[in-house]
């Protein structure tokens, strides 16, 4: 299998992790977004709301806008009157403009360090293959495009539970005898 | 069996570990090949190609559940690539009726991303919802909370409201938090559905668990936006959070980055900067806690920096304290400096520069040792940096710094792509402008360059700039039609010929926006032909250019004809014979047969106007009299020797109107006007029999004609300032408002005879030397100006600008006497010029400057306020929160209160929790005692004194006056340079 996205990386500071554009609707966040250093969409998340049409038409701008941004400049955008902080392999966040750019960018690297504490070190691969795992973990630090917990270990616990009773869960159910009885 | 196949196939994928347990390897292969796509095209190709397979699959009967989870979630990365997968909702919408977790999970997550929440599938999770909400299983609980806060509706809130609001008091803190957020979200949604369960807000807040607290905040972030007056009472509650918050008195899982629950912090500073904003008691009780935190703050990491944005923000926004003043300019400079320490840390510059914007609308000395640090930002090649650095300076704009300001937001426009930035800049640089015009001649260059940026612009002007800009363009032709005072005539018609060329020069340009069109031929017909260096051809060609040339619109046109008439005439009366030039004629041929009714008549006008004699044309169009006032005669006293020869001569007395009530003369040009005000009722009496007109209404018809036709456009210009669409009505209301529009004409005639005002074309060589005298720039300016864009990055370059942004205090003395001088003309055009505000300003800011104190924030009070001038807010603050009892203004419920909510939060770490409910339940007291609340009965016996409300007024209004920035305040940066 060819490695597409050879490092897993650290994801805080020098990240690899591709495009997260998080950015909310009407309240505090827009909408959350994910794209890769090829412009490839990993995870969208809209807090306010956007019509489908839209969405393309914002990922492509922003994506334009973002991707095309040297080194060393601010994580942060100014885009059709909104703000825009991404970090580290592009997450991006939408936000209004007098809001604190900085902390979106503290939430962004939190978020990260969840995933990384969740996947155990988080690489791109982790994101593309599961990228329905990392937003059941979105949904547990940002609600409705507030953050609504900041303790790492909490939003840890209460995934790991979630797991841990699809996992019985799958057990009663998902016998390879009960699903070949299924398949028949 | 080939599901077996695909079942055994998914059995080894979920052995090989890793991740990605539970999925086929059919998925795998798809988001591998979209991986490996090379352009969206290809991206595109697959995914439908997914998208097709998947209609089909998912419609089959009997799809086990297991592999229906797969497709849903294989809908939710079409989606999220950008596909349509609308056929898949309701499978998805099925799937949260699963009982099993794993499966609803999936359904939830695939439903909340693929609707909004007015589809029209919402009624049918809505039932779901409800019983999930109900459910023992408290993962279930929190999956259907989380979904109602994307998906319930206005219309569906009630169905769930009692249920999470009964989850509020659930034991699982997972489960309250995201009620509250989904009360939270449900008051956004609908703020009157919610709003008499606002208390459970505050009890809330009491929480024991700090992460239900935290979220709490959120919501109660958005009351208080909405109403402050109603949570004054929560500020002590507050403090007391925060201060323990930054005592590290949370679980240490809060911490992040070796801060102390900083994203609490940050929610908290944010609500206190908006329950302080004016309120000098409650900014009172802030004061300790914001000291605390900017000493505790580890600047080092970049939460900890964001936490003291947040606190220079809170600083700035509540009533002013001269040492939390003083701490969070060190801070700010701590960012600005750190920035040039290390290349990399552009965040923190511009947090910088934004903190910097925030504390120089309160002191505007801050800005001072900045100064460089600023012109670096502006200089970066990072936009967002020079986007933030342009809001600064917009900010801190006067009088003295207006031309860099403006000239380099002017240049930066042009070199930016993007639209919608230029179209706030653009405005801004108006609006700059006009406030701060440091003279009439500047003001024009600055037009002239701000309207060749139109050309890049057109479409944003089409959509956002034509607001702003059709006043500026008004401005900018009366103007040129006044010049600079009356006693100057060889500058205004310098001025005025140097626009004429200018104009003609852009003439060449391809595309030209409208706006800027209307303008161009005006100025060539009042003015193209003035200094005899053109000849009325050769405008009049330039003009007819215009209207083919250029797609313009019947507006730009009507301006068009306007000035082509203009011209004719103005060669007319000066004896010269015109020839209409072809396409001239064509012109006129075509715009008679205009389906707009101006340009019909504007045409008729004009050819009407060239069969007149030479006098006649004068007197309807005189020379350069485009700021004479029109005044109308209404009574028509200059006909009554005419009127009074036709009766002598036998012809019947004029009836009035009301006398002839009733009778419709088709002939009659005010039917129109009196068909309006007639009753609308039906008319039964039979028509009287038509009379033969009186004979004076003969001439006086013809003259009617002939006036509408010659009513003068130029004027119509100024008449419609304001009101674009509407030209061609003054001349249809004025005429029908008195119903006497004939006599309109002449009325005019009277007053444009005066042979004053043909002489204003004088010549240009004395005007020159005249200019020179009006065009005082400052050599300072000047000189920064001209080399400004030579060599940029030069250090002793970027001093300059610094000076000239800063504060020219050199060239500001020179510079006031001659705005001083610059008398406006005493007509009532100029009363709406901002430069006649600006001439008396100085004056009055010297006065101001005079009878204020230096705007040192400290004194703020001292000669106005009576009440609490002496003391340091800080021994007061420190006297209320400290260990001691507060002073005896606070009454024994608040004291007791104030201790006890230190307590609160000892509870997060030590208490267990089931001792905790009498606490709490005591706090709840608290927080629910708006009503009748011991601070409620405080506040008015404070007032009782005199009256600090009143001084505090008093006091904003000293402030605003010593130390705003745009108060023309000449003091204010005078030493920056020395």
């Amino acid at each position: 299998m060819v490695r597409l996205y050879p490092n897993r990386c650290q994801l805080v500071g020098s990240a690899f992790i591709s495009g997260f554009l998080i950015s909310l609707v009407r309240s505090f966040i827009h909408f959350v977004i994910l794209i890769s250093r090829q412009g490839k969409v990993r995870l969208t998340k809209w807090y306010s709301p956007y019509q489908q049409k839209e969405r393309s038409t914002v990922i492509r701008e922003l994506s334009g806008l973002i991707l095309t941004r040297g080194p060393k400049l601010c994580n942060f955008v100014e885009w059709k009157g909104f703000k825009v902080v991404y970090a580290s392999l592009y997450f991006c966040i939408c936000i209004d403009p007098d809001d604190n750019e900085l902390e979106i960018l503290e939430i962004i690297h939190h978020f990260v360090e969840i995933l990384d504490r969740y996947f155990g070190s988080v690489c791109e691969l982790d994101l593309i293959f599961n990228f329905h795992k990392a937003y059941y973990i979105l949904d547990e630090i940002l609600i409705a495009g507030e953050l609504q917990e900041s303790s790492k270990k909490t939003v840890a616990r209460l995934i790991a539970a979630q797991d841990s009773l699809v996992e019985t869960a799958k057990e009663e159910t998902g016998s390879i005898s009960n699903m070949i009885s299924q398949a028949m | 069996m080939e599901q077996l196949k695909t079942i055994g196939r998914e059995l080894a994928m979920g052995s090989q570990g890793g991740g990605w347990t539970g999925q086929s390897k059919e998925f795998l292969d798809l988001v591998k090949s979209i991986g490996e796509a090379r352009s969206k095209a290809e991206e595109d190709r697959i995914i439908l190609r997914e998208i097709e397979s998947l209609r089909r699959r998912i419609a089959e009967p009997d799809v086990p559940r297991r592999r229906m989870k797969e497709y849903i979630i294989r809908l939710v990365y079409a989606e999220m690539l950008g596909h349509d997968a609308s056929f898949g909702y309701i499978h998805a919408v099925k799937m949260t009726h699963d009982d099993s977790l794993s499966l609803k999970r999936t359904g939830y997550l695939a439903v909340t991303l693929f609707l909004s929440d007015d589809h029209d599938l919402i009624i049918l999770i809505v039932n779901t919802i409800q019983k999930d909400l109900r459910s023992d299983n408290y993962l279930i609980v929190c999956a259907a909370l989380t979904a109602a806060c994307k998906l319930i509706n206005e219309e569906t809130i009630p169905a769930v409201l009692p249920q999470v609001v009964d989850l509020l008091a659930h034991p699982k803190e997972a489960v309250r938090k995201k009620a509250v957020m989904a009360l939270h979200r449900f008051y956004q949604r609908s703020p009157a559905s919610v709003s008499h369960l606002i208390s459970n807000f505050r009890k809330r807040l009491c929480d024991n668990d700090p992460g239900v607290m935290g979220a709490t905040l959120c919501p109660l972030f958005d009351l208080i936006t909405a109403d402050v007056n109603s949570y004054k009472d929560l500020v002590i509650s507050f403090v007391s959070i925060l201060k323990q918050v930054a005592e590290r008195r949370l679980p240490k899982a809060y911490d992040y980055h070796q801060m102390a629950a900083p994203f609490i912090q940050i929610k908290l500073l944010k609500i206190l900067a908006l329950l302080g904003s004016g309120d000098k008691q409650a900014s009172g009780h802030i004061y300790n806690v914001l000291g605390d935190i900017f000493r505790k703050c580890e600047s080092s990491s970049n939460i900890g920096n964001a936490v003291l944005y947040e606190c220079i923000c809170c600083v700035s926004s509540i009533y002013p304290n001269a040492k939390l003043l003083d701490a969070a300019a060190e801070s700010t400079s701590k960012f600005l400096k750190a920035c040039l320490l290390f290349s990399e840390s552009h965040n923190l510059k511009y947090l910088g520069i934004d903190a910097l914007g925030r504390l120089i609308k309160i002191n505007p000395d801050v800005a001072e040792e900045h100064q460089l640090a600023v012109i670096d930002c502006l200089e970066d090649p990072d936009d967002t940096l020079k986007r933030k650095t342009f809001e600064l300076l917009y900010k801190m704009t006067k009088s003295t710094n207006v031309e860099v300001i403006v000239d380099r937001m002017i240049d930066y426009m042009i070199s930016i792509n993007d639209n919608h930035y230029k179209t706030e800049i653009a405005s801004r640089c108006v609006e700059l402008a006009e406030q701060f015009a440091p003279s009439n001649q500047w003001f024009i260059q600055f037009s002239v360059s701000n309207n060749f940026t139109f050309q890049t612009m057109n479409k944003v002007f089409e959509h956002a700039g034509d607001l702003v800009n059709v006043r500026v363009a008004h401005n900018l032709m009366r103007l040129i039609a006044e010049g600079f005072g009356e006693d100057d005539e060889g500058a205004d018609s310098q001025l005025r010929s140097s626009a004429v060329n200018s104009y003609l020069r852009i003439l060449g340009e391809p595309k030209l926006p409208s706006l800027f069109l209307q303008v161009i031929c005006w100025v060539l017909g009042e003015y193209g032909t003035a200094d005899g260096k053109y000849s009325a051809s050769y405008i009049i060609g330039k003009l007819c250019d215009v209207t083919e040339a250029h797609l313009c619109n019947d507006t730009v046109k009507a301006y068009a004809i306007s000035a082509i008439m203009k011209i004719c005439a103005f060669e007319i009366a000066a004896g010269r014979k015109v020839e209409m030039l072809p396409e001239c004629q064509s012109l006129i041929d075509e715009l008679s047969a205009s389906h707009s009714t101006d340009l019909q008549q504007r045409a008729y006008e004009l050819q009407a106007l060239l069969c007149l004699h030479s006098q006649a044309v004068e007197s309807v169009i005189p020379l350069d009299a485009s700021c004479e006032d029109i005044e109308v005669d209404r009574n028509l006293s200059f006909l009554d020797s005419f009127v009074q020869q036709s009766i002598e001569k036998g012809a019947r007395p004029y009836i009035p109107e009301i006398e002839r009530s009733g009778m419709f003369s088709v002939s009659n040009y005010t039917s129109q006007h009196q068909h309006e005000t007639s009753s609308h009722t039906l008319r039964f009496e039979a028509y009287e029999l038509p009379k033969p007109s009186p004979t004076p209404a003969a001439p006086q018809i013809s003259v009617s004609t002939r006036t509408t036709d010659l009513v003068p456009v130029p004027e119509t210009t100024y008449y419609t300032e304001n009101n674009q669409a509407s030209k061609l009505q003054p001349v249809l209301d004025a005429s029908s408002a008195d119903h006497g529009i004939k006599l309109h004409l002449v009325g005019v005639q009277k007053k444009w005879g005066r042979p004053t005002y043909s002489a204003s074309s004088s010549t240009t060589s004395s005007s020159e030397k005249k200019t020179n005298g009006v065009t005082h720039l400052d050599g300072v300016s000047l000189q920064s100006q001209g080399t400004l864009y030579d060599s940029k990055g030069q250090q002793s370059e970027k001093q300059k600008l610094a000076a000239s942004l800063f504060g020219a205090s050199a060239g500001k003395t020179e510079k006031k006497p001659t705005s001083t001088q610059r008398a406006p003309k005493a007509n009532t055009a100029t009363a709406e010029r901002p430069g006649v505000a600006r001439a008396v300003s100085p004056e009055i800011s010297k006065q101001k400057a005079a009878s204020s104190p230096p705007p040192d924030l400290l004194d703020l009070g001292e000669p106005i306020s009576t009440t609490t001038p002496t003391i340091d807010p800080f021994e007061q603050l420190e006297g209320l929160i400290g260990p001691t009892p507060g002073p005896s203004t606070l009454d024994n419920s608040v004291t007791t209160s104030e201790q006890k909510a230190p307590d609160l939060m000892a509870l997060y770490t030590d208490t267990p929790p089931s001792s905790s409910s009498s606490i709490s339940s005591g706090l709840g007291d608290l927080h629910s005692a708006d009503k009748n609340s011991p601070m409620a009965k405080n506040v008015p016996s404070i007032k009782k004194g005199p009256n600090p409300q009143d001084s505090l007024q008093k006091d904003a209004t000293a402030r605003h006056v010593g130390v705003t920035p745009t108060g023309n305040n000449p003091n204010l940066f005078r030493d920056l340079l020395g």
